[in-house]
């Protein structure tokens, strides 16, 4: 789930621009949506801070300046940790001048890094207008390079074919002749960017076998053309054309990414740093902005310390104060950023931390907003990378960044309180550990907690900061709604406390005239709703319902209603629910409540919008429970939905899909005396689908309109097939519309012409697991969309929801799916081992050979020559697996936990045949796969318990030779023994059949 | 360092709807996924081991098995020992069963251990001893909420609640509604326990192909968890205890004779460690017993005195010949035909004889009866005739006894071992 987030965010962030400009991008994201927050008062804010207010810039060649250190006076109610305070504490710093009035940081600085720079390297020699045969003269390569980017589509066409042309002709000669032209201070910014946007797709791509490819390409490069592209790009650095040199900064970086970790061009670094402080600023600044995309580019691992020190002292030298240059001081912010990665070492000695932690302070403080901003940025990155570092600093970061809340740009105030949200993440993770083990890597250091009395009042100020309709528009994000979000994460943190630091907020404003403050009022009571005891909420709560309900019908303003609707939702969904003991609804105001929720969705579209909402979670808070109160009125409750759907306005604030997805709530969450409803419902939706199928001819814009509503109505009907195929009473009632609904669903992927629709894929998942075998005489029809669906690999959430659906067919018709195993094994294999597809559908797929295995028994024989070494390969791949980082690590899991249900399907599979000795000479390997998991050590419980029941699958269907196995395997028996022992109820009873297993087939 | 993700606002829901079916769909597949695969497990593996070959080559189809054996008790009869995929689903079949079919099926579902006549090589190695309550044998069965209890002949000693798996009818959440279990038990009358002898079933597992060591290993983890040991209640009619299991080496010997149990002994068991459990007679279970440890040393009559003569319990077959329940059967004599026509005698018929201890003769270490005297049919609460091993034993008993020296002289500590032991047992 985190890689395909992170992957839907960094599609959604490169989108035309292109990787390098991520930094860029967001930057402008971030302005783009402040935009409508400036205001003129803002504006005129100056910064009462000198220029400096550090007079003794870092010296890199001798020992720390000593730092002219002071305390700011601080607010009485703040009470840090002491330990920068204790005079015992004040000795273990460097700190000889206390009394400087102008500096108000308390930590101590020491500015230098590592060992002094080694001497400046020679800087390679090339021959800038050297012109390549292949790719004719110079002249020529400009203008094909503007011709490309010529509005007429035809001249633009034909130059992009020439292009293709000569990069496949002369691939060296081209790379050599866009380097030239971008180095070439004389040729036109168009064609020199252009030159280095199609150098860096040569370098990079961001499908994985693509980039693998171009990597190669490169490498396998000739060394000399190598080092002049090189050259060229380094040339560019001190061009006085910034787009040239930006671009110039980002090939470099691409380059370094894939040589240095080849450990090639390890002058690199060197050769940029060599100089630096000659340089003039616009070299310097180009100069800073590549390392910053090094950094970015290339793991720590790749660069050693002595590099890191001579960046990081490059870096720093360049934000600060006393450097001239703004443009430099950006950048250099902004490759600190980047760089805050590679400081770990940096970060664990004393003197250095507190060198770039005043540096970055400093920056925080700077006249440039662009500096300020980059700088939080920094801090922001620091309170996530190093929170176990930050002890001693949190009060004077907490007083920057106070200050910056309260007084400075939006973009710079919402990295503020981003620093807060960030350390409540932080705090909130390790409190979770605690939770788990009573111990955590990072112990937890209570900063929330302790910052509590200061930091609610200055959250709570933001939320009075609220803009005019941020409620219609999707995409809004500005002060309040940040205060608020940090207010949420704050209450997570520390749970009972805040309540009565945010109640006489509430009480004060909620009442008041301006909307601002009963809307702030609201917001703030929606925000402390998850994470205090139900005890200490459920008595405010009581007396606040009533409130809420008035105010969602009567109150005059829409921000206003929407926010209280919401907090209706929140109330909903942490204080009631057949989990709590005491629920804040009972069936007295239930009825009342539902009267509200109703007559609100007729409201605007956004207040509607959280109505609909409300209800989802009132209707989740019945999920288990017998006996709805919601029952009476289920007729009613679909039909106001159905209604919502209909409306004009639906297509506003996400309405329609919100009452969707409440319809779906409500239904998923019905008692099963409301089936015969739901039965009648289901005519309903597929009428709803029918006429989605009508239009002819559509436009793109109604196409995708079309497409959205199918995906809704799917999803409807995918979960009333659910929900009524679940028993076998309801399942009665449905089996008369089972043609219908899937003709309609055929229908709907035949509206695609490439890809087949997800949500209708989900769909029939569960109609096929409701059907049963009688599933097979839609086979037919669904197989060629089925087959579609595997290899649909751009849209790889549709490759693996169809692999699932896959299981349920093999699971619903067990051996009838015999005729099509050809065609999808055939598929599944390809998939497999194709690098194109996306790495996550990989482990569902190993799952689903075993399903299919499963289910026609020992007629897999025929995949086994294939299925097997492939398994065989990855089972190793995933064994031996070097897990860098959690995500890897869970990557691995799943992959062995896939591989190993495929052994399980298939060895249960061949059980009872005579066939199973087929499987014999593959079970040296299946132990020796568990023995490599044993050692390894770093299973999770899913693949434990996975792993234990093989041990008990190999013993069940090879008997007595499986055992012999398993006397040689040692790990096995303490694996097993481990397992036995395991408090995980699942594991444990995986191993007990395991051990169940194998005691049957000792022989005497 | 990667750029930071836009913050998500605390009034957007962190899941859509449609990751949530996304995900609900993957739970239920894997639910799914998971339920496919413990079924297959559940069916009984098709490999098994007979008591003396390691042979996997033997391979039976055994859903024509299951099939046949629950048709007719016709079929039963034909019900092989060894067949032992047959019996877990027999198991659920047979207590669909009613009446006399039930009677006779559950009849044949006991281990019955021969009675000790010679000691067993490495006793103290491969066996386990424990003291026998006094009671009566029966095979319990939880399933459908309820529990019923069956004795040794096959008819239903207590139809009752019980804390098994699926024994009562309450909601219990540790398993499936349709799980069950099967114990071996002894009923101890003076405190109304149920002593739990042997585990054969357990939600839904079957241990019939599990070594003894693995299923008192299994019933001592497992009993007490189900919450069956506890005193009785609403739910709950009968306490049910497990009996202390020793090695038996000199100190589980001495225990198992000895000490003092909280039930009424009768007699001593002996199991071996690697046997699975054989219905019908198996050497591989050992009973003995002497008047220490036993109030029923000597065979009682129907009044409860110790005839002068010994008395056997033969089954008389089709051409007149008396034999024991052994498999095959031991032929001890024959009737006449006009005596089996005078008296209106069946084949199967269980007939109850003194025999003349003068007539009695061992050849080569084989019992022989010689004059068999015919005292009258037997109880009709009988389901078996004796075994070959009982009638000897009780033989005997009143000439020579095996003692408890014997026995524990058997197993002296310096003992030469002369063959090594191949340990197979996992993690034991």
């Amino acid at each position: 789930m985190g890689e395909s987030k992170q992957q839907v965010h960094n599609d959604r962030l490169e989108g035309h621009i292109g990787q390098n400009n991520k930094f860029i991008m967001l930057f402008w994201q971030i302005t783009k949506n402040s935009c409508f927050a400036s205001s003129g008062e803002r504006r005129q804010r100056a910064h009462k801070f000198p220029p400096s207010l550090f007079q003794c810039p870092p010296r890199f060649l001798g020992f720390p300046q000593p730092a002219a250190t002071t305390r700011p006076t601080r607010s009485a109610a703040i009470h840090f940790r002491s330990v920068s305070r204790s005079p015992g504490a004040d000795l273990l710093l460097p700190r000889k001048d206390v009394s400087d009035p102008k500096t108000p940081f308390a930590f101590s600085v020491s500015s230098k890094f590592g060992v002094l720079p080694s001497p400046p390297l020679e800087v390679t020699k090339f021959n800038l207008f050297e012109r390549t045969s292949a790719f004719g003269g110079s002249m020529e390569v400009t203008q094909i390079l503007l011709n490309a980017q010529a509005v007429d589509a035809t001249v633009r066409k034909h130059a992009e074919e020439s292009l293709k042309q000569f990069q496949e002709q002369n691939l060296p000669a081209f790379l050599l002749s866009l380097s030239n032209e971008l180095a070439n201070n004389e040729k036109p910014v168009d064609s020199r960017k252009l030159a280095g946007l199609i150098l860096k797709n040569a370098l990079d791509a961001k499908e994985q076998l693509r980039k693998a490819e171009l990597v190669q390409r490169w490498l396998s490069l000739d060394v000399t053309i190598k080092s002049q592209v090189k050259s060229c790009l380094l040339h560019t650095l001190s061009s006085p054309v910034p787009d040239a040199r930006s671009t110039a900064s980002q090939v470099i970086a691409k380059i370094a990414g894939i040589e240095l970790p080849q450990k090639q061009w390890t002058e690199l670094i060197a050769s940029l740093l060599s100089n630096i402080h000659q340089l003039q600023s616009h070299v310097k600044q180009a100069t800073l902005e590549t390392l910053g995309y090094i950094c970015e580019e290339v793991s720590p691992q790749v660069v050693d310390q002595d590099q890191v020190n001579k960046i990081l002292t490059a870096v720093v030298q360049g934000m600060n104060a006393s450097e001239g240059s703004t443009d430099v001081r950006v950048a250099a912010t902004r490759a600190l950023y980047n760089a805050l990665g590679f400081a770990q070492t940096n970060f664990s000695n004393d003197m250095e931390r507190d060198y770039i932690m005043r540096v970055v302070c400093e920056a925080t403080l700077s006249p440039v907003e662009k500096i300020r901003q980059a700088a939080f940025e920094c801090l922001v990155a620091i309170s996530s990378t190093y929170y176990d570092k930050l002890a001693s600093y949190m009060q004077d970061i907490f007083n920057i960044t106070a200050k910056a809340v309260r007084e400075d740009e939006e973009p710079v105030a919402l990295q503020a309180i981003e620093f807060w949200s960030s350390i409540c993440d932080e705090e909130i993770d390790i409190l979770d550990e605690y939770g788990y083990s009573a111990d955590s890597e990072v112990p937890c250091y209570y900063f929330i907690k302790q910052a509590l009395p200061a930091l609610v009042p200055m959250l709570l100020e933001t939320l009075l900061k609220q803009e005019e309709d941020q409620d219609q528009d999707e995409g809004a994000w500005n002060l309040a709604m940040a205060g608020g979000t940090c207010l949420g994460l704050v209450t997570r943190t520390v749970g009972d406390d805040i309540v009565p630091l945010v109640m006489p907020f509430i009480q004060e404003n909620i009442t008041k005239p301006d909307w601002r403050q009963r809307e702030a009022a609201t917001y703030a009571f929606g925000s402390i709703l998850e994470g205090p005891s139900s005890d200490k909420l459920i008595p405010v709560v009581d007396t606040a319902l009533n409130f809420m309900l008035t105010a969602l019908t009567e109150d005059p303003n829409n921000h206003v209603k929407d926010t209280t609707a919401w907090t209706l939702g929140r109330i909903f969904e942490f204080l009631h629910g057949s989990m709590l003991e005491v629920s804040v609804i009972t069936h007295v105001n239930c009825q009342q409540i539902l009267t509200v929720l109703l007559q609100s969705m007729k409201d605007v579209p956004n207040v509607a919008e959280k109505a609909c909402g409300a209800l989802y979670f009132l209707a989740q808070g019945y999920e288990d429970s017998s006996g709805s109160p919601l029952s009476p009125f289920f007729q009613e409750i679909i039909q106001s939905l159905l209604n919502v759907t209909h409306r004009d306005d639906a297509g506003e604030s996400r309405l329609r899909t919100a009452a969707y997805e409440t319809l779906n709530e409500v239904v998923r969450t019905s008692t099963d005396e409301i089936a015969p409803i739901v039965t009648q419902l289901l005519p309903v939706i597929m009428m709803e689908l029918h006429k989605t199928l009508e239009g002819q001819k559509l436009s793109s814009d109604e196409r995708e309109k079309q497409n959205e509503l199918q995906g809704l109505l799917c999803g409807c009907l995918q979960v009333i097939i659910q929900k009524l195929g679940a028993s076998e009473t309801t399942k009665y009632g449905f089996m008369q519309y089972v043609d219908q609904i899937m003709e309609l669903f055929l229908r709907v992927f035949a509206c695609r012409n490439a890809t087949v629709h997800e949500e209708a894929m989900l769909a029939i998942g569960a109609l096929a697991y409701a059907v049963g075998g009688n599933f097979i005489k839609y086979m037919q029809g669904f197989y060629p969309y089925l087959e579609m669906g595997l290899q649909n690999f751009q849209e790889y959430q549709v490759c693996a929801i169809t692999v699932g659906v896959v299981g349920d067919l093999c699971r619903a018709l067990e051996d009838k799916i015999l005729p099509i195993c050809d065609g999808i094994m055939t598929q599944l294999l390809k998939n497999l081992s194709s690098s194109q597809l996306h790495r996550s559908v990989k482990p569902p797929i190993f799952s689903c050979l075993g399903d299919i295995a499963l289910a026609i028994g020992e007629n897999f024989e025929k995949y086994l020559i294939y299925a097997m070494p492939m398994l065989q390969s990855a089972a190793e791949l995933s064994s031996h697996t070097v897990a860098t980082d959690d995500e890897m690590l869970e990557y691995a899991n799943q992959l062995r936990n896939g591989i190993l249900e495929a052994y399980s399907g298939i060895l249960q599979g061949f059980k009872n045949c005579p066939k199973s000795q087929l499987l014999m000479p593959y079970a040296p390997h299946i132990l020796q796969f568990i023995d490599a998991l044993y050692n390894e050590k770093d299973m999770d419980d899913v693949v434990m318990k996975t792993a234990v029941g093989v041990l008990g699958d190999l013993a069940d269907t090879l008997g007595s030779h499986a055992s012999t196995l398993m006397n040689q395997s040692v790990a096995s028996k303490e694996f097993l023994e481990e397992c036995l022992s395991s408090d995980d109820p699942s594991i444990k009873e995986s191993a007990e059949w395991a051990k169940m297993a194998i005691s049957r087939v000792v022989s005497l | 360092m990667p750029p930071p993700e836009v913050r998500r606002s605390i009034k957007r829901s962190a899941v859509s709807d449609q990751q949530r079916r996304r995900e609900l769909a993957l739970l239920r597949q894997t639910q799914q996924r998971s339920d496919s695969q413990n079924r297959a497990r559940r069916l009984a593996s098709s490999v098994f081991t007979l008591s003396s070959s390691s042979s996997s080559d033997l391979i039976l189809p055994d859903k024509d098995i299951l099939t046949r054996a629950a048709d007719s008790e016709e079929h039963e009869a034909h019900l092989d020992e060894s067949v032992a995929p047959a019996r877990e689903l027999n198991v659920v079949q047979a207590s669909k069963l009613k009446g006399r079919e039930a009677r006779q099926w559950f009849a044949r579902q006991l281990m019955l251990p021969e009675w000790m006549i010679d000691i067993p090589p490495k006793l103290d190695r491969d066996w386990y001893v424990f003291a026998r309550p006094a009671g009566n044998r029966c095979f319990v069965v939880s399933s459908n909420g309820t529990t019923i209890s069956r004795l040794r002949n096959g008819s239903v000693l207590h139809h009752f609640p019980s804390s098994l798996p699926n024994g009562s009818r309450t909601r219990d959440s540790s398993g499936p509604a349709s799980s069950y279990c099967v114990l071996d038990c002894i009923f101890h009358e003076p405190d109304q326990t149920y002593y739990v002898i042997d585990m054969v079933c357990w939600r839904d597992y079957s241990l019939y192909d599990c070594t003894a060591e693995f299923r008192f290993f299994w019933l001592n983890s497992k009993l007490a968890e189900s919450g069956a040991c506890n005193s009785p209640s609403t739910y709950h009619r009968y306490r049910f205890s497990v009996v202390p299991i020793y090695d038996c080496n000199q100190a589980g010997l001495h225990a198992a004779y000895s000490t003092s149990m909280p039930y009424t002994k009768d007699g001593v068991l002996f199991f071996n460690k690697h046997a699975h459990y054989q219905t019908g007679n198996t050497p591989l279970a050992l009973v003995w017993k002497d008047n220490y440890c036993s109030q029923y040393f000597l065979d009682t009559d129907s009044q409860g005195l110790v005839p002068t003569q010994q008395q056997v319990v033969l089954e008389m077959q089709e051409d007149g010949k008396l034999t024991t329940s052994d498999d095959p059967p031991v032929v001890f004599g024959s009737l006449e035909v006009d005596f089996i026509q005078k008296s209106e005698f069946r084949a199967g018929n269980l007939l109850r004889f003194a025999i003349k201890d003068e007539s009695v003769r061992v050849v080569d270490g084989k019992l022989e009866l010689g004059d068999l005297q015919f005292i009258s049919k037997s109880n009709r609460a009988r389901a078996f005739a004796d075994s070959y091993s009982k009638v000897f034993f009780q033989y005997a008993a009143r000439h020579s006894p095996l003692k408890i020296e014997d026995i524990a002289a058997s197993i002296l500590p310096n003992l030469p071992d002369d063959s090594p032991i191949v340990d197979v047992e996992m993690g034991s």
